[in-house]
């Protein structure tokens, strides 16, 4: 068992500048705290997400991936927090069918003034990741070093 | 063009069981154009089966390629050495791709990560019907423009039959009857008359029911090294 | 051989020929290779009928054969109209069963396209249609006239005497053009023809009119096809669930309102009310039927109800039935 597990739990969290990263940087500036296993991932807009990216995130260590885009109608590039969120949706089906589960992904949708928001929402998701436990990925990998491979 | 679709996950998992490292070949044609077997998609199904290995506390690699096209042996033969690092080869090319791939290595296990479905064309992003079953004899001359023998799930030739609901077919009601469609177009092209006559018994012999086929152009052929 | 004039001389064309408004009824073959089932339901109808079609894997469910059970049939006096669709069996097929059936005394086929398997209990089926139903009709036209098989060859003795029918569907879309299907239909080869069946009787007379109109009905029989309702479930799931079906809201509503004032747990009651009521709308559109122009008769479907159907003749005034023999 994971008795002296020392995984640090990681979020990678893909934010569109105009509004999640600008959030994050108004919770900084508040200084209300968000947990420091989210790893803030700068973008012009979540549209520029790609499946590959979510992929490899997981495939790199992460335990969790948020992305974090515009309110609806109110994106900059018109529509691709929309085109964020089907693909989103669909990639949660894949994790699934991998084993990685599809609770491991979320989208959410703020404005740039929500600092405190942004804040919450972080903390519920790692705290959701901590619940699921490490990705079974590290598990695996600790239980080789555990186990001496 | 032709269409395929990938196998789900859990049946590619059952397929490369046993096996250590698989080389993911992509087609640059067909397969890319109906998102199934392209660049990305090789990437992103290379990908997810590394991580549902490690998932199951295996260790599966998965490696990417990509060949323009995997029907021609032109194209497949610059695979000949890099094919030899592994013990199993994933084709995301059609069944045709996957078939010249294991002629051409055969002692390679060469399995299909694809199912190839049919001849069709995009109805709009996204989404690709069925339009040609390759019948070697095409009527579409006497139809308006619309296959009975891809459209009609009965391949009627004297269609509709008593089914017909709301125009739309008895076997999926998302479809329209092609038989409504064939008497409309013929309608509007003022050949409806034409429909009267009985369409007689059609010849299955030059459809898959022949036998396997072939065509041959001997213009095209390559003349004979020796002489004139 | 059939007496001169006559096609096949069955019981059924003797019955039309002879100017007499013709009666046929249904069959259902059972899953099971129990002729005794058979027999129950030929016991049943015998008397009541000129003629019983038996379907063939009807709604793509695999039953007793059609012709096995034709054979049955005309073994124990009660003729039968065998149904054969294009859906399982390719050409040399049809020609080889026709043959056989033929060598049993069966002379009436109903040619149909035949329900999709998607919609049956063997759904991963290959599918035949190698040919359709307008071409099976033919090919039988062919078979008994010309003495020939499909492929132009001549049948040894001669092509066997039958009765060739067809489906009429007066309900289905393109709704305008049903009755040139079914002008195509009799030019096919079709001697007879049996109607789905009406619950839309406005539509029908309409149908009708354009059929006489055509003259149509001189060149062909019309069968209107009819059955009991058992109830308003079976009245709604044919509403919504048969293609090419079409079922007018009073009947919904006559069939619901049959059980009123009887206690919604007697289910006893309430099935007798259900079915005193269908019987007797069916006994109500045979007698409408009867006075249309241009309809030579009834097929009655009573779907695994065969015992319905001698009351249904009895109170429509159809017995008895014509004596003929067929020759």
């Amino acid at each position: 068992m994971l008795k002296e597990c020392s995984h640090q739990l990681e979020v990678v969290a893909f934010c569109c500048r105009h509004c999640a990263y600008a959030a994050a940087d108004l919770a900084g500036g508040a200084r209300l705290s968000y947990p420091t296993a989210l790893k803030i991932v700068e973008l012009p807009c979540t549209g520029r997400v790609d499946v590959l990216h979510i992929l490899h995130a997981f495939e790199d260590g992460a335990d969790g991936v948020l992305i974090a885009g515009c309110l609806p109608g109110t994106c900059h590039y018109l529509k691709g927090n929309l085109h964020a969120r089907q693909r989103v949706n669909h990639i949660r089906g894949l994790l699934e069918e991998i084993g990685l589960g599809s609770e491991r992904l979320r989208m959410v949708n703020i404005s740039a003034a929500m600092g405190a928001r942004f804040s919450e929402l972080a903390t519920e998701l790692v705290e959701t990741i901590e619940a699921l436990g490490p990705s079974p990925l590290a598990r695996i990998s600790h239980q080789d070093t555990q186990n001496g491979i | 063009m032709i269409v395929a679709k990938q196998k789900e996950l859990a049946k590619l998992k059952k397929m490369l069981h046993g096996h250590r490292k698989v080389l993911a070949v992509g087609c640059g044609t067909c397969v890319t154009v109906c998102f199934a077997g392209g660049k990305k998609e090789v990437e992103v199904l290379a990908t997810s089966l590394r991580l549902a290995s490690r998932v199951d506390g295996e260790a599966l690699e998965v490696d990417e390629t990509i060949v323009q096209r995997q029907c021609e042996d032109e194209y497949v033969a610059s695979l000949e050495e890099r094919i030899q690092d592994y013990d199993a080869i994933l084709s995301l090319g059609c069944g045709i791709g996957v078939q010249t791939l294991a002629d051409r290595y055969p002692d390679k296990r060469i399995l299909p990560g694809l199912d190839t479905t049919f001849m069709g064309r995009p109805s709009e992003q996204g989404v690709w019907e069925e339009r040609c079953q390759a019948c070697g004899n095409c009527v579409l001359d006497r139809t308006g423009g619309i296959c009975p023998v891809t459209r009609c799930p009965k391949q009627l030739f004297n269609g509709p039959c008593g089914g017909v609901r709301d125009g739309k077919c008895e076997v999926d009601s998302s479809m329209p009857c092609a038989w409504c469609l064939i008497w409309e177009r013929m309608g509007r092209l003022g050949l409806m008359e034409q429909l009267m006559e009985l369409e007689p018994p059609k010849n299955w012999s030059t459809s898959r029911d022949g036998g396997v086929r072939r065509i041959v152009r001997e213009d095209l052929r390559l003349p004979e090294d020796d002489g004139a | 051989m059939p007496s001169p004039g006559l096609k096949s001389g069955s019981a059924l064309e003797r019955v039309l020929a002879a100017g007499r408004f013709a009666v046929t009824a249904e069959l259902g073959p059972p899953k099971s290779f129990d002729a005794g089932v058979v027999r129950d339901k030929i016991t049943l109808l015998k008397g009541c009928a000129d003629a019983a079609n038996i379907t063939d894997n009807q709604t793509g469910v695999v039953r007793l054969s059609s012709i096995a059970t034709g054979i049955v049939m005309a073994n124990d006096g009660l003729e039968p109209v065998i149904q054969m669709t294009c859906r399982d069996r390719n050409r040399l097929a049809i020609q080889s069963d026709l043959l056989g059936a033929a060598t049993h005394g069966i002379r009436n086929v109903l040619c149909l396209s035949g329900d999709h398997q998607s919609a049956g209990n063997h759904p991963e089926a290959k599918n035949v249609h190698d040919l359709d139903s307008m071409q099976l009709l033919r090919m039988l036209k062919n078979m008994r006239d010309e003495n020939r098989f499909q492929c132009g060859e001549e049948i040894p003795g001669g092509g066997p005497p039958l009765f060739i029918g067809a489906a009429a569907n007066p309900f289905a879309d393109p709704i305008d053009l049903r009755h040139y299907r079914l002008a195509k239909k009799i030019t096919a080869g079709a001697d007879f023809v049996q109607t789905q069946i009406i619950f839309d009787m406005p539509l029908f007379r309409d149908y009708m009119k354009r059929v006489v109109d055509m003259g149509l009905h001189e060149k062909v029989a019309i069968l209107a096809g009819v059955g009991p309702l058992k109830s308003p479930a079976m009245a709604r799931y044919m509403r919504n669930n048969i293609p090419g079906m079409r079922m007018a809201d009073e009947y919904v509503e006559r069939m619901t309102g049959a059980v009123t004032g009887i206690d919604q747990d007697d289910k006893h009651a309430r099935r007798d009310a259900w079915q005193a009521e269908g019987i007797k709308i069916c006994v109500e559109q045979i007698q409408q039927i009867k006075e249309i122009e241009g309809v030579a008769g009834v097929h009655i479907m009573a779907i695994e109800w065969e015992a319905a159907v001698s009351t249904i003749v009895e109170r429509a005034g159809l017995l008895p039935r014509p004596e003929v023999t067929t020759t």
